[in-house]
Formats: C-alpha cells, sequence, structure tokens
C-alpha cells in the first residue's frame, strides 16, 4: 500500500493551491488527477482572469496553471496521473484506479478538490451528434486544436456560456447566438459586451426546444418563453447549425465525499449538494477537506485560495508550521471574502456563510 | 445600473455618457483619453496597476474603478490588461477623431486597410481606416487596434467589422 500524509484527490486549481501550501510546509503530498494532465479547467482557460494580483489578474488561465504546476514541481509535490480515485474505504484508505490498475492509498489527512460536471438540458434531437455541454466544445478547441462545429447555437449566457463562445469565434467558428431562458443576461456584462460588438445576437427570455437533423444537427428551433419558462407558441424561429452547446449550470462531484460520510447541505446558487465545511475547509469528518468546486461552484481564484486554506488546515494539523500558519489562514479567508463581494459575489457570500455557520463535527 | 447591459448585453451611448467615468468636454479638447466601461461590480482591478500615472483608482477590488482625466495621457496600457476589456481610448480634440480598442483575433488587420466600424451592438456605423496596430509582448496577445472615425461618432464607435481570411 502507497501512503501519503497529504493526499489531494484533483489537481485543478483548488487542488494545486492545497498542494503547494502543505508542501511548502513541509508535509509529504500526493496528488492525484484523472486526467492525463494535471491542471484542471485551468489549460481550457486562454482569456485573461479577473481578480486581484495574487489572484493572476489579467494572466492567461493556462499560463497560471503552468506557474502552478511548476510551483507544485519545485516543492516535491508527487503527481499521480491517470489516477482516478473510486472508493473511500472505512479504514481511511483511499482505492485508486491508476492505470488500468487498483491501487490502494493510506493517508492522514485527505483534500477533496474533485471539482463540478456540466449539467444538460434534454429536448427532442438532444441525442444527435452535434449537441454537446459547452465544456467539452472548449476542451476540444483549446487543448486538442479542433472545431467541433462551424455554426453554432450557446444555450445559456452565465460565463461559461459567454466566455466559450468568444473562444469558438477567435478559434473560426461563427456563433449563430446565445439563447437564454431568464429575461437577462446572467454572466459578467463584459463578457456579452464582448461578443455583442462582434455582431452575435443574444436572445434572452428564450430556449432551444429542438435538434433537427438526419445524422447530426442541422438546424435548432428556439423560441420565446413566458414567465414560468414555457415556449410561447408561435414564436418558433429556426437557426441554422450544425452544433448546440449547452452552458446551463455546473453539479459539484460530491460522490467521494459521501462516500466518507461527510454530510451534504444544499445550496442551488453554489450549484445543489455540497458537503457542509468551515473556514479551514474542514468537512464533518475530522479527516476529510474540501475545496474548489465541490464546496460550491464559483470561480478559479475563489478555488485557488479555498485550496490553499485547505492545504495549510491539513498540515497544520499534523505539526506542521508555526502560528504564522495562523495569520496566512486570515489573510486568505479575507481575500475570498473580497471575492465574493459586489452584484455576482454576494449571494455566494451568503451561502458560504450559512454553510460554515451550521458546520459542526 | 444600465439596465441595457443586463437585458442585451451591451451599454447604451447615453450609459456611457452619463456614467462618472465619461470624461469632461475639457479633457476632450486636450487629446487622447481612456473611458473606462466597467459598470458591474466585479472582483478585479489590475487595471489600477496598469496605469503608471495613477490616472484609475479603485479601493478594495469590487468598488468600481474611477478615472483621474487629468492624469490619463491616453497611453492605452490599460487596455490591454483589463480581462474584460472594457477600456478604450479615444481621441475628440483633433479634426478627426480617433477609437482604440482591444483585439484578439486573427487575422489582425493591417495599419491603412479600409473596415466597417461598428457599435457596441455590433451594427455597422461608418466606414473607418486602421491607423495603428500595437502588439507588445507585455500585452500578452492582446492587441490595440486604432481607427479613425468621424468625431461626431466617436462615442458610437467601439469595434470593427473582423477582418477575414485572406482578405
Amino acid at each position: 500500500m502507497r501512503k501519503a500524509e497529504i493526499l489531494i484527490i484533483g489537481a485543478g486549481p483548488a487542488g494545486l493551491g492545497a498542494a503547494i501550501e502543505a508542501a511548502k510546509l513541509g508535509a509529504k503530498v500526493v496528488l492525484l488527477d484523472e486526467n492525463e494532465k494535471a491542471g484542471g479547467q485551468l489549460f481550457k482557460q486562454i482569456h485573461k482572469f479577473f481578480g486581484s494580483k495574487q489572484h493572476y489578474a489579467g494572466v492567461r488561465g493556462f499560463q497560471i496553471g503552468e506557474d502552478l504546476l511548476k510551483e507544485a514541481s519545485d516543492l516535491g509535490v508527487e503527481v499521480l496521473l491517470d489516477a482516478r480515485a473510486v472508493g473511500m474505504m472505512d479504514d481511511g484508505t483511499v482505492a485508486v484506479l491508476h492505470k488500468e490498475e487498483l491501487i490502494q492509498i493510506a493517508a492522514k489527512k485527505i483534500v477533496l478538490a474533485t471539482g463540478a460536471r456540466e449539467n444538460a438540458i434534454s429536448f427532442p434531437g438532444w441525442t444527435l451528434p452535434g449537441v454537446m455541454t459547452a465544456g467539452a466544445a472548449q476542451t476540444f478547441s483549446n487543448v486538442h486544436g479542433t472545431l467541433v462545429g462551424k455554426n453554432i447555437l450557446m444555450v445559456g449566457t452565465g460565463n461559461v456560456g459567454l466566455i466559450v463562445s468568444y473562444q469558438l469565434m477567435q478559434a473560426g467558428a461563427n456563433v449563430k447566438g446565445l439563447v437564454e431562458v431568464i429575461p437577462r443576461v446572467s454572466g459578467y456584462g463584459v463578457h456579452a459586451g464582448k461578443i455583442k460588438r462582434a455582431g452575435v445576437p443574444i436572445w434572452t427570455s428564450h430556449t432551444v426546444i429542438e435538434a433537427r437533423g438526419k445524422d447530426r444537427v442541422e438546424e435548432a428551433v428556439i423560441a420565446q418563453v413566458d414567465e414560468k419558462f414555457q415556449p410561447i407558441a408561435g414564436t418558433e424561429r429556426v437557426i441554422k447549425v450544425d452544433t448546440i452547446l449547452l452552458a446551463v449550470g455546473l453539479t459539484p462531484k460530491v460522490e467521494l465525499a459521501k462516500m466518507a460520510g461527510c454530510a451534504l447541505t444544499v445550496e442551488p446558487t453554489l450549484g445543489g449538494h455540497l458537503p457542509y465545511h468551515n473556514d479551514e475547509m474542514r468537512s464533518t469528518n475530522a479527516n476529510i477537506y474540501v475545496c474548489g468546486d465541490i464546496a460550491g461552484v464559483e470561480e478559479a481564484n475563489t478555488a485557488l485560495d479555498e485550496g490553499r486554506l485547505a492545504g495549510l488546515s491539513a498540515a497544520r494539523e499534523l505539526g506542521y508550521g508555526d502560528d504564522s500558519v495562523e495569520e496566512k489562514k486570515m489573510e486568505l479567508n479575507a481575500g475570498l471574502c473580497a471575492l465574493r463581494m459586489g452584484t455576482f459575489g454576494e449571494k455566494r457570500l451568503e451561502c458560504k456563510e450559512r454553510i460554515m455557520k451550521e458546520w459542526s463535527w | 445600473m444600465s439596465n441595457s447591459l443586463i437585458e442585451k448585453g451591451y451599454i447604451e451611448v447615453e450609459d456611457v455618457r452619463n456614467d462618472s467615468n465619461y470624461p469632461s468636454e475639457e479633457r476632450f479638447k486636450t487629446g487622447a483619453v481612456a473611458i473606462i466601461e466597467c459598470l458591474q461590480e466585479i472582483p478585479c482591478n489590475p487595471c489600477k496597476d496598469a496605469c503608471p500615472y495613477g490616472a484609475i483608482v479603485l479601493e478594495g477590488l469590487t468598488i468600481r474603478p474611477q478615472l483621474i482625466e487629468d492624469k490619463c495621457i491616453g497611453c492605452g496600457l490599460c487596455i490591454a490588461k483589463c480581462p474584460g476589456q472594457a477600456i478604450f481610448v479615444v481621441d475628440k480634440s483633433k479634426e478627426e477623431g480617433s477609437v482604440t480598442f482591444p483585439y484578439e483575433y486573427l487575422p489582425l488587420p493591417e495599419k491603412g486597410m479600409s473596415v466597417t466600424a461598428v457599435n457596441r451592438a455590433g451594427e455597422p456605423v461608418c466606414e473607418a481606416r486602421v491607423t495603428k496596430v500595437v502588439d507588445s509582448k507585455k500585452m500578452n496577445k492582446t492587441r490595440l487596434v486604432t481607427i479613425a472615425v468621424p468625431v461626431e461618432l466617436v462615442d458610437e464607435v467601439r469595434f470593427m467589422k473582423r477582418v477575414e481570411a485572406g482578405e
């Protein structure tokens, strides 16, 4: 059996943040990721990030990923790729499918940074080739250099829908428009502004009601919706597209947390079910920490700081570091609070405060 | 807060003119100046550090940036640093006006090229001429494109029809 002091599951921004901080304090860290490359969603992000200087604001996402990977590697973090955590055992060990071989890893502390998965909506024709999630199209385009289609309808105007639309246009696709079921654009106005001035229509109070085509998507039918989000007869419109992308939210990946007996709560603003945690990212299981999208769907910069908090807390619990760690944790919490201000953040802040207030173990 | 931005995805020119960041007529007369079209409170502040002249003030992280118009020299360093691509530099001081905006598509326009200037909604406004394309390592692949347009259309124009491959 392999042994680690701190085992981190998921090497996106949260997992990398946790690995870096724990390793800096001297803990022996093993970082797992089910993909062939670490970095999570960062390597798909070719746009410049928001935030402050300490959150790499103004730097493109993939460049942040490169910096973090280098830092983790310089600190001696052991990274296992193609390694999928499949089971949390009662004795605290984790079953991992590593390159098709089942291995067991025993760890004193476990950090779950498993991220989130994309939601989908169903409609007639949604199983046709050419209907997929926005994140999938972004992976094809920005990681593998392949455009999934030439003429695209985007469903959803959250930041994912807006950013992926822009990036696919940069890659040479023709985004025919975006539909949004609510009466307003839900992501940042500045992201919408970029695609609007490039001449792309945004149809608010609209949804996709059908995908048509013989062997793949050839057209999409959209319609206006009423205040109960039901399509209004007579408002249907046919858009010639070969691809329909769904950017309709994300759900935290909580399976491992559930298996380990972490108590869950529900916060729709943060994506649905998620593990209770306190302000040092500890779950209701004393040895398990959660950070990033599993602890509530937010942004890469919040994930990174939550990861740093989890890494510091887990290493401190194991006796690493000194009293100055508390100060660092306070700074990180203040930074997280700042990232959750303003029109887009205050609801998330309210949810996080509620979760932490209700946390106990 | 701009309703147009939330409902349609872009800011109406009146909202920009009524915003506290819209430079004064006196300032416009003295030369190029930045217009910060950042109307929502989002946690973001790199514009502040981008300006070597201290012309962008931003308290905390989520408060909107404010332009100190007399300190701004219209250099455009803030344009490429803004992750929201929400800063423009305009010049209304000469007979012919100009608008500088961030551009992240390929192929790049070239100096002297005739293009179609568009407004914030992507609608054609007028024909324009590319007068400058700035690409520096520091800007990390966000290029600054300047186009010449009639002075009275400077507030409307915010982008151009993209250059098609092979054009």
